[in-house]
């Protein structure tokens, strides 16, 4: 099951945080379908969280369509986001293995390439 | 709880002013400010310790207060206070009352007047949730606790308002221990009410831009200001869209908002 870690001084909304970790887990094939999610008091728990956050982060995974409640019974994951260019030995991530080897031959560190990365999504990505 | 236009008033001090807001059911609420801002005096009130002299309180059910002092019967041991809390009142809930003394490691058999500040504050706790109150009011409940105790305090409150929807009312100066555990905010500033509201609201409605000096802020309300020889930072109160680059502006923390807050107050005093 999925184990949830909160980072209070990240400045991200702590029922963000769960939101991005769950989809996080589903795109790296760590949950799937059918996996029930921990309860609200299984993440107080382990979290020390406030329980209406956690019902917070799994309304708006339910509004997303990706988990479903099922009453008496829990939350569970409806479907994945894995994609293939995930996979260990998919052809992107190799593409993207040739291009950090080229980065770090030009004396780029994790910062820079982080910088960079960031900069091109942000501007791909423009919401 | 509801308040409106609660006030209090010692000899010629004010120690508290038209103050308005509500503490529902399974929710917690923060009470942020600095020394002497009201939040004790506030508490209080709550608890029915003292009496407002302008304005309503309602509180409805069982309250429980843990008062910043932590008073302890001294003499007693640990055991003693707890066979105390369940003579004293009906809704004891005696297992899990030994329950959390355990976990916290309090030994049973110490004099309270012999634990230390962290312990004892985790005892008072203890002691309040164990009575099961509809309402629980707690001063600077994590003040002198170390870490491990800190969390676990939290903790404790946070399974009780998911167990029994008690409403939590809780001050702290440590605005960073609240993130993801208070629903709502309370700042107070000299007795007065300086921000008020559900805290995803609060974040959602404020950004933190740091942009070059000449940059038009536009309609947005700036709560704070630091103009440097190039940069200008400034936390804003958003009306309506923000048009400035992305990489210019960033969502607060809940402290960095607290603190805009409470200086401004202080700033306006001042002037």
């Amino acid at each position: 099951m999925i184990e949830f870690r909160i980072d209070r001084r990240s400045g991200v909304a702590t029922y963000l945080q769960l939101v991005q970790q769950v989809k996080h887990a589903l795109r790296l094939g760590l949950v799937g379908p059918g996996d029930r999610l921990p309860t609200a008091r299984e993440v107080v728990e382990q979290t020390a969280i406030n329980p209406n956050t956690v019902l917070k982060a799994y309304r708006e995974l339910e509004r997303e369509g990706l988990v479903e409640p099922r009453p008496g019974l829990g939350t569970f994951v409806r479907r994945s986001l894995v994609t293939p260019g995930v996979a260990e030995d998919s052809p992107l991530r190799g593409d993207l293995l040739e291009w950090l080897d080229r980065a770090q031959g030009l004396g780029m560190g994790r910062e820079d390439v982080e910088a960079l990365f960031r900069s091109v999504l942000d501007q791909r990505f423009r919401s | 709880m509801r308040a409106r236009g609660l006030g209090a008033r010692y000899r010629r001090d004010r120690a508290l002013r038209d103050c308005s807001f509500e503490v529902a059911p399974g929710g917690v609420t923060a009470l942020v400010g600095a020394n002497g801002a009201g939040k004790s005096t506030l508490l209080k009130l709550a608890a029915g310790l003292l009496r407002p002299t302008e304005g309503v309180l309602e509180v409805r059910g069982e309250v429980g207060f843990v008062a910043q002092e932590k008073p302890l019967y001294r003499g007693f041991t640990v055991a003693e206070m707890l066979e105390y809390g369940r003579r004293a009142n009906p809704r004891w809930d005696d297992r899990y009352a030994r329950d959390l003394v355990d976990r916290a490691g309090l030994p049973r058999d110490r004099r309270t007047g012999r634990l230390s500040g962290g312990q004892r504050a985790s005892l008072s706790l203890v002691l309040a949730l164990a009575r099961r109150p509809d309402v629980l009011l707690l001063d600077e409940p994590l003040a002198e606790m170390d870490p491990v105790a800190r969390e676990d305090a939290v903790r404790w409150v946070m399974l009780a308002v998911e167990e029994t929807g008690v409403a939590v009312l809780l001050s702290s100066h440590v605005v960073a221990d609240l993130d993801g555990v208070c629903d709502r905010l309370l700042a107070l500033d000299r007795g007065e009410v300086r921000l008020d509201g559900p805290v995803e609201d609060l974040v959602d409605g404020h950004r933190l831009v740091v942009a070059p000096r000449d940059t038009d802020l536009g309609a947005h309300e700036v709560i704070q200001e630091r103009a440097g020889e190039r940069q200008l930072t400034a936390l804003v109160r958003l009306r309506g869209p923000l048009e400035l680059p992305d990489d210019q502006v960033t969502t607060p923390n809940l402290d960095e908002l607290v603190v805009a807050y409470l200086r401004r107050g202080r700033a306006a005093v001042a002037a």
